[in-house]
């Protein structure tokens, strides 16, 4: 897993509430067999047109926000299906973290295990980097994980954050929950052999 | 001395006690998994990190898989006419579960159907297991008293290759229905009745237990179409203690014990229950006899209404994000602050998925429409939810019933409800669903989902508008 420790990217607005993964990667790109190939179909209901062009008026396609690691996002990101090609298809497209007020619980454990931090933020904070975003799209925003915080620099905004201990670690360090699970493989036999 | 009373446990405690190998300090516990369900969307990625790091499936007799999103509803013996990608990611589930030796219910084979329909059906499920799949209706097992909840294609690789999830324990949210229930309401309009009371978020971090005299009233169908719907509240799983329907049900099922074993068995799920003086994180009473039908009006299962309400006005909203939110999913759903939902024109009903095609709801659908036919113009599609309820459908007729009323009968699938496979609404189009999901586009691209029971479903096709079942009963 990619790690995470530090960050200082612009931030695309997309102040929409209960975005689900229906909205993130519709159903028809989840055929695919690998990971790399979903990020095509990021918000792909918003992003083209009916005719396959891009939407000029959707965020992603406006080159003000282009490049941006950062996507802020309205409460309750991620709802719906479990499908972990919504967290594939961000970091395919070049997203490292989501700032939001919530997320639903699959997104979030999802999102972890690819290396993209979803961040929750309280409504003033989120209220006030959403305007500093939209009235200047440079505005960047350092998200620094061992300190817990995100900071917009030029105007001293900053917001310490929540995460579980564990996510945290594993983040910074990049480590494999698998191999973390399996170095206890003699626990797990030894459950089995007493449960069954 | 007198021993002190050991301290009382909610079901979700005993579960989770019961499944942790071992937690860490700062960690997550390893909590250990029954039952894994497996089907071909969400794991390709899985077994090809199996594969990546040299292991198998660890326990192929715990694991069981179908294909049921992507898989056809008609010509299913004509694999030639599914688009490429389909068919390789059907081809790519059946290779994974031969080396890996696990059991895979083919496309039209005895048992197949939707995942979360064909696992209790063959008797799978029971309580106090801890179920998973790459799915977030996996909830829907949680009708038998057992911890099941969705998971992510990472975890599903986690599981084939050691049984086990890295999980934090999540809180208990007791959901307490009473009273008795108005005819021609039922268990969908009771889900959807929660979920408008407490948003699509109201349940993040939580496992629902869903208590009371009206839920334990239920079939186990409809227990399961309420704990289906879990998820759409935000709750990953949902929770009913079992009782003597639940023991009924399950000694109809194939395998299983009989005699002195079952007997012995039986004693031993009595104790999934929440003891007396347990206390839940937090709780919500919901009266069932003030319930009326419901329908969705909007883009997320959050968004309901009693039948005869009105889309409510954004105006209203005071708070800017919620009132764009609700402005938005107007605009999507072409639909005016105000209207009346009953009566709303309707061009396609979809009587399926894992919420509402079991043999319960195909019959009471089917008792509406006996001797009717739908309205001109409407298309009506019924896709039962496995096999085994298409041969008892057929058996008992309903497929002519349906048929002569007007309606499609298809095969076993997902079909219509996350429109993988062919089966969607064109854009602009309006219909009611029997599902659990009335995202944009989930049910096609530009497609206008409502929400409802197979009764309010099936009188909606009569009429070709959203109509109030009452009026057919
Ligand atoms: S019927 Fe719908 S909700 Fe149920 S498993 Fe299939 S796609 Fe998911």
């Amino acid at each position: 897993m990619q790690t995470f420790t530090q960050l200082t990217s612009t931030v695309m607005p997309l102040p929409v509430n209960n975005i689900d993964t229906d909205q993130i990667i519709p159903a028809r790109y989840l055929k695919v067999l690998d990971k790399a190939s979903v990020a095509e179909g990021l918000f792909a209901d918003w992003r083209y047109l009916s005719d396959g062009s891009p939407n000029p008026d959707f965020v992603l396609n406006q080159p003000l926000y282009q490049g941006a690691q950062v996507l802020l996002a309205g409460n309750n990101f991620g709802s719906g299906s479990s499908r972990e090609h919504a967290p594939w298809a961000l970091t395919g497209s070049g997203f490292r973290c989501v700032i939001s007020t919530g997320f639903a619980d699959i997104f979030n454990n999802n999102a972890l295990k690819n290396g993209l931090l979803p961040l929750v933020v309280d409504e003033s904070f989120f209220q006030q980097l959403l305007e500093k975003v939209q009235s200047n799209p440079k505005t960047e925003v350092t998200v620094n994980l061992e300190n817990q915080t995100v900071l917009v620099e030029e105007n001293n905004l900053s917001f310490e954050f929540e995460i579980n201990p564990f996510a945290k670690k594993c983040l910074i360090s990049g480590q494999d929950q698998l191999e973390y699970i399996l170095s206890f493989e003699d626990k797990i036999i030894q459950f089995e052999q007493q449960t069954s | 001395m007198k021993p002190s009373s050991p301290k009382p446990l909610t079901l979700l405690d005993k579960i989770w006690n019961e499944h942790v190998v071992t937690q860490e300090a700062d960690s997550p516990a390893i909590l250990y998994i029954d039952l894994h369900l497996v089907h071909e969307v969400t794991s390709p990625q899985a077994f090809a990190g199996l594969r990546g790091r040299g292991l198998k499936v660890r326990r192929p007799d715990r694991t069981v898989a179908t294909m049921d999103h992507s898989t056809p509803t008609i010509n299913i013996d004509k694999p030639e006419l599914l688009d490429a990608m389909a068919r390789a990611q059907l081809q790519q589930l059946r290779d994974n579960c031969a080396e890996n030796k696990v059991t895979l219910h083919e496309l039209g084979s005895k048992n197949h159907g939707i995942v979360h329909v064909i696992a209790p059906e063959m008797g799978l499920v029971k309580p106090g297991m801890t179920i998973v799949c790459g799915d977030s209706h996996t909830a829907t097992h949680g009708a038998f008293g057992c911890l099941a909840f969705g998971i992510g294609t990472s975890e599903v690789e986690h599981v084939l290759a050691s049984q086990c999830l890295l999980q934090n324990k999540p809180k208990s949210y007791e959901v307490r229905v009473e009273g008795e229930l108005q005819p021609g309401v039922g268990a969908k309009d009771i889900i959807l009745a929660l979920i408008a009371e407490i948003g699509t978020e109201g349940g993040t971090g939580f496992v629902f237990e869903y208590t009371g005299s009206t839920i334990q009233s239920l079939s186990m169908e409809e227990r399961m179409t309420i704990c289906n719907m879990s998820i759409e509240g935000g709750a990953r799983a949902g929770l009913i203690a079992p009782d003597e329907t639940t023991y009924a049900y399950l000694k109809e099922r194939p395998n299983a014990l009989q005699g002195q074993a079952w007997e012995d068995q039986v004693q031993q799920w009595e104790t999934y229950h929440t003891d007396p003086g347990a206390k839940f994180d937090k709780t919500i009473f919901i009266n069932a006899s003030e319930l009326q039908p419901m329908v969705t009006y909007g883009t997320n299962p959050g968004m309901g209404v009693f039948i005869n309400s009105t889309v409510p006005d954004p105006a209203a909203e005071y708070q800017a994000e919620k009132r764009q939110s609700l402005q938005k999913s107007l605009t999507y759903m072409d639909l005016k602050a105000g209207t009346v939902m009953e009566g709303h024109p309707i061009q396609v009903v979809f009587l399926g998925s894992c919420t509402n095609a079991r043999i319960s709801d195909l019959r009471s659908a089917a008792q509406l429409l006996r001797g009717r036919k739908i309205a001109d113009g409407v298309r009506m599609l019924v896709v039962p939810g496995s096999q085994q309820v298409k041969q008892q459908a057929e058996a008992e007729g309903l497929d002519q019933l349906f048929l002569a009323a007007g309606a499609e009968w298809r095969e076993a699938g997902c079909s219509m409800c996350i429109a993988m496979n062919g089966d969607q609404l064109q854009p602009g189009q309006y219909a009611i669903s029997t599902s659990n999901r009335n995202f944009e586009g989930r049910q096609g691209k530009g497609g206008r989902t409502f929400l409802a029971s197979p009764l309010t479903a099936a009188a909606s096709a009569l009429t070709g508008k959203v109509t109030d079942p009452r009026k057919f009963l």
